[in-house]
C-alpha cells in the first residue's frame, strides 16, 4: 500500500513513527514542534494499546522513555532545543543502559531562550553526546519532509540494531514544512532479539536489572569500551551522505538538513554563471561521513561548509579534511537562515 | 515445627550493606515480605534511586532498573504504561522524592499513575554524606546546616504525604515508622495496602517510612531510634492520610 499525501513536517515524524511500531510516546509542548506532539496525542490516546502522556517537564519526559524502552517497546519523545538540553543527563542514563529509543529535535536559534526560528546550532550536543560521559547518538539529518519520515522510519531500526538512543536533528522550517510524503512500504529487516535485557517479570527466570552504572572503575571502563565498540561499527557500517556535482566542481559546500537544500539552488544558479560547485550532504552526522570528505579533499582544493550555526559541524569537515583543501565557513544564527544569494557571494570571495 | 522466621523469596541472598542500625533493610524487607505474599514478585519491576539505596537492585530478586537522581516516578510511569499487567514500585530517598524529584512525584501522583512508592525520610542526605534534605528538621544540624535548619532562609521540612494526600488522583498514602516492632507490623500493613490498590487498579499509593541514619546524625543505632521517636514522630506524624474505602 503506497499512498502519497500532503503532510506537515512535524506530523509526518508521527505518522512514520507509529507505522514503525512506536506507540509509546512522552514530550511536552515548544516550539517548533508543538505539532508533533499533538499528533500523537490525537492519534495514540484513541489506539488500543497505545501510550501518549503529555509529561510534566521534559525531564520527565526522556525518563518515562527509559522505563517505557527497558520493557522492549519502541519510545519515542521530542522536543526543541532548550528542552533537549533539559533531556540530557536521561539520554546518557539511555545510552549508558543500551536501550533503544528515538528523539527529535526539531532546532531553533539559540542559546538560552533563543528564538523560535530555525537553527542548527545543536550540533555539537547531538553528534558529541549532549550529555556527561562518552556516549554517541546515531544522529540523522533529514533534508526534506520525505526523508523526516523514512529516517524516523530508519532511527527505529537503527536504535533496535544497536540498542542505542538515536536522534532525528531537524530545524524549525523542516517541521513547519508541508511537502507530499510516501509511506513506502519498507522491506522487513532482521533486528536482534530484545528478550535478552527487556524488564517484563523474572517470571520463569533470574531476575534482570538494568544499571547505568558501576562504582567498580574497572568494570565501567569496560562498559565504556563495549559502547565504544558499537560506535566503531557504526562508522564503519551506518554512514550515509548524499553528493552531487562532486567531478570538476571548483568549490565544495558541505551543508545538512535544509541549508543543503538552499545549497542545491545555489549550485544551480552558480552554474549559470559559469561556477561549477559540488555538494556533500551528510545524512547521517554520526557517525560522519569524513572518508567521503577526505577523499574528495584530494580532488578539490576549495570548500565552504555552511550551517545554521557560528560554526560546529565546519569542525569535523576540518577534522577529515586534514589540511588537504582550504575549509571556509558561512553561518547565520539566532533563526536567521541563510539566503543563497548571500551564499553565492561568499563562494564567490573563495573563487576569486 | 513450623518455620516462623525466614527469608523472603523476593529478597536474594546477599546481605545488606547498609549502615549497623539503618532502617534500609528492614524496609526492604517488608516490601519483600509484601510482594510475596502478593505473590506478585515475577511480575514485579522496581525503580531503585540514587542515594543509599541505589544498591536495592541487588537485594530485591525481581526485576531492577536504576533511575537518574529524583526520576523514578518516571521511570516507573514509562514501565507501567508499556506494560500495565506489571506491578511497578520505586523506592526513593527523601532528598530523591522531596528535593530534585518534586515535579515528578507530584504529577505522578496527580496523574494516579497504579504504581506504588516506597518512601524513606531519614531527614537527610545520607549518601553523599549527611547534607540537608528538603525533610531535615527545624534546627537540626548537617553539613550544609551547620548551625541547624534556620527556616527563614532553608525552608520548613516538607511533608510529603499530607501534601500528596490532597491530589485527587491518589488511592493511598501512610506514613509510618520502623523505631520498634510494633511500628513495624502497622508499617509492614501500610506497604501491603499500598502494594493491594496497585493489584485492584485503584492507582497511586504511596508510603512514607521514617527512618533512620544512625550514620549521619552521627548516633548509635539505639540513640537514632530515639532520636526518631522524639524528633521526627512529633512533626511527621504516623497514619493513614488517604484510603480507597475498599482497601482500608
Ligand atoms: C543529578 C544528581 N545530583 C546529585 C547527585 C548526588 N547525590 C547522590 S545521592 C544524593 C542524595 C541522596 O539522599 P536521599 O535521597 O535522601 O537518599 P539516602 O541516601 O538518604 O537514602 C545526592 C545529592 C546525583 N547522583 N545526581
Ligand atoms: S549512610 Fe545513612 S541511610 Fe545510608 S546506609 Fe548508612 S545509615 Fe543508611
Ligand atoms: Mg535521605
Amino acid at each position: 500500500m503506497e499512498e502519497k499525501m500532503l503532510m506537515k513536517g512535524n506530523e509526518a515524524i508521527g505518522e512514520a513513527a507509529i507505522r514503525a511500531g512506536c506507540h509509546f510516546y512522552f514530550g511536552y509542548p515548544i516550539t517548533p514542534q508543538s505539532e508533533l506532539t499533538a499528533y500523537m496525542a490525537k492519534k495514540l490516546l484513541k489506539m488500543k494499546d497505545a501510550v501518549f502522556v503529555q509529561a510534566e517537564s521534559e525531564i520527565a519526559a526522556i525518563n518515562m522513555v527509559y522505563g517505557a524502552a527497558s520493557t522492549g517497546v519502541r519510545a519515542m519523545t521530542s522536543s526543541s532545543s532548550p528542552g533537549i538540553s533539559l533531556k540530557q543527563e536521561g539520554i546518557s542514563y539511555i545510552a549508558c543502559a543500551e536501550l533503544p529509543c528515538v528523539i527529535v529535535n526539531m532546532q531553533r536559534g539559540g542559546p538560552g531562550l533563543g528564538s523560535i526560528q530555525p537553527g542548527q546550532a545543536d550540533y555539537f550536543q547531538a553528534t558529541k553526546g549532549g550529555g556527561h560521559g562518552d556516549y554517541h547518538l546515531i544522529v540523522l539529518a533529514p533534508s526534506s519532509v520525505q526523508e523526516l519520515v523514512d529516517l524516523t522510519m530508519d532511527a527505529f531500526d537503527l536504535a533496535d540494531k544497536y540498542t542505542n538512543p538515536a536522534m532525528i536533528l531537524g530545524d524549525g522550517l523542516i517541521g513547519q514544512m508541508m511537502e507530499a510524503v510516501e509511506f513506502k512500504e519498507r522491506k522487513k529487516i532482521n533486528l536482534p532479539d530484545k528478550e535478552g535485557w527487556t524488564l517484563t517479570g523474572c517470571k520463569g527466570r533470574e531476575k534482570k536489572y538494568i544499571v547505568p552504572f558501576n562504582l567498580d572503575p574497572y568494570e565501567m571502563e569496560k562498559l565504556n569500551l563495549k559502547i565504544q565498540e558499537k560506535y566503531n561499527k557504526l562508522k564503519e557500517k551506518e554512514v550515509r551522505y548524499e553528493t552531487v556535482n562532486l567531478d570538476n566542481a571548483d568549490l565544495i559546500i558541505v551543508a545538512y538538513g535544509i541549508v543543503a537544500r538552499i545549497a542545491k539552488t545555489v549550485m544551480s544558479n552558480a552554474k549559470k554563471e559559469g561556477i561549477n560547485i559540488g555538494l556533500i550532504r551528510p545524512i547521517t552526522l554520526f557517525p560522519f561521513p569524513e572518508k567521503i570528505i577526505a577523499e574528495t579533499s584530494e580532488k578539490v582544493n576549495k570548500f565552504l561548509v555552511v550551517e545554521m550555526s557560528m560554526g560546529q559541524m565546519v569542525e569535523d569537515v576540518k577534522l577529515a579534511v586534514n589540511g588537504k583543501a582550504e575549509v571556509n565557513f558561512y553561518g547565520r544564527v539566532g533563526g536567521v537562515i541563510p539566503t543563497q544569494s548571500e551564499i553565492l557571494t561568499e563562494i564567490k570571495k573563495y573563487l576569486k | 515445627m513450623k518455620k516462623v522466621f525466614e527469608s523472603p523469596k523476593s529478597l536474594t541472598k546477599d546481605p545488606f550493606t547498609y549502615c549497623p542500625g539503618c532502617h534500609h533493610g528492614i524496609a526492604h524487607r517488608l516490601v519483600a515480605e509484601a510482594l510475596d505474599e502478593f505473590g506478585v514478585r515475577e511480575k514485579t519491576i522496581g525503580v531503585c534511586p540514587v542515594g543509599c539505596s541505589v544498591f536495592a537492585y541487588v537485594f530485591f530478586d525481581c526485576d531492577m532498573i536504576c533511575a537518574a537522581h529524583g526520576r523514578a516516578p518516571a521511570v516507573a510511569t514509562g514501565i507501567k504504561r508499556a506494560k500495565p499487567d506489571s506491578i511497578v514500585f520505586t523506592y526513593q530517598g527523601d532528598g530523591d522524592l522531596a528535593s530534585i524529584g518534586t515535579a515528578e512525584i507530584v504529577h505522578t501522583a496527580n496523574r494516579g499513575e497504579n504504581i506504588t512508592v516506597i518512601f524513606i525520610n531519614n531527614a537527610i542526605y545520607g549518601m553523599t554524606g549527611g547534607q540537608m534534605a528538603p525533610t531535615t528538621l527545624v534546627g537540626q544540624v548537617t553539613q550544609t546546616s551547620p548551625y541547624g535548619r534556620d527556616p527563614k532562609t532553608m525552608g520548613y521540612p516538607i511533608k510529603v504525604a499530607e501534601m500528596l494526600s490532597t491530589l485527587k488522583g491518589v488511592a493511598y498514602i501512610s506514613r509510618v515508622a520502623l523505631s520498634k516492632p510494633a511500628y513495624i507490623l502497622k508499617a509492614k500493613k501500610a506497604i501491603r495496602k499500598a502494594f493491594q490498590s496497585q493489584i485492584e487498579g485503584k492507582g497511586f499509593s504511596l508510603v512514607e517510612i521514617l527512618s533512620t541514619c544512625p550514620t549521619n546524625w552521627g548516633l548509635s543505632p539505639i540513640e537514632a531510634n530515639k532520636w526518631l521517636e522524639e524528633n521526627m514522630i512529633p512533626y511527621y506524624p504516623l497514619g493513614e492520610f488517604k484510603t480507597p474505602e475498599e482497601v482500608s
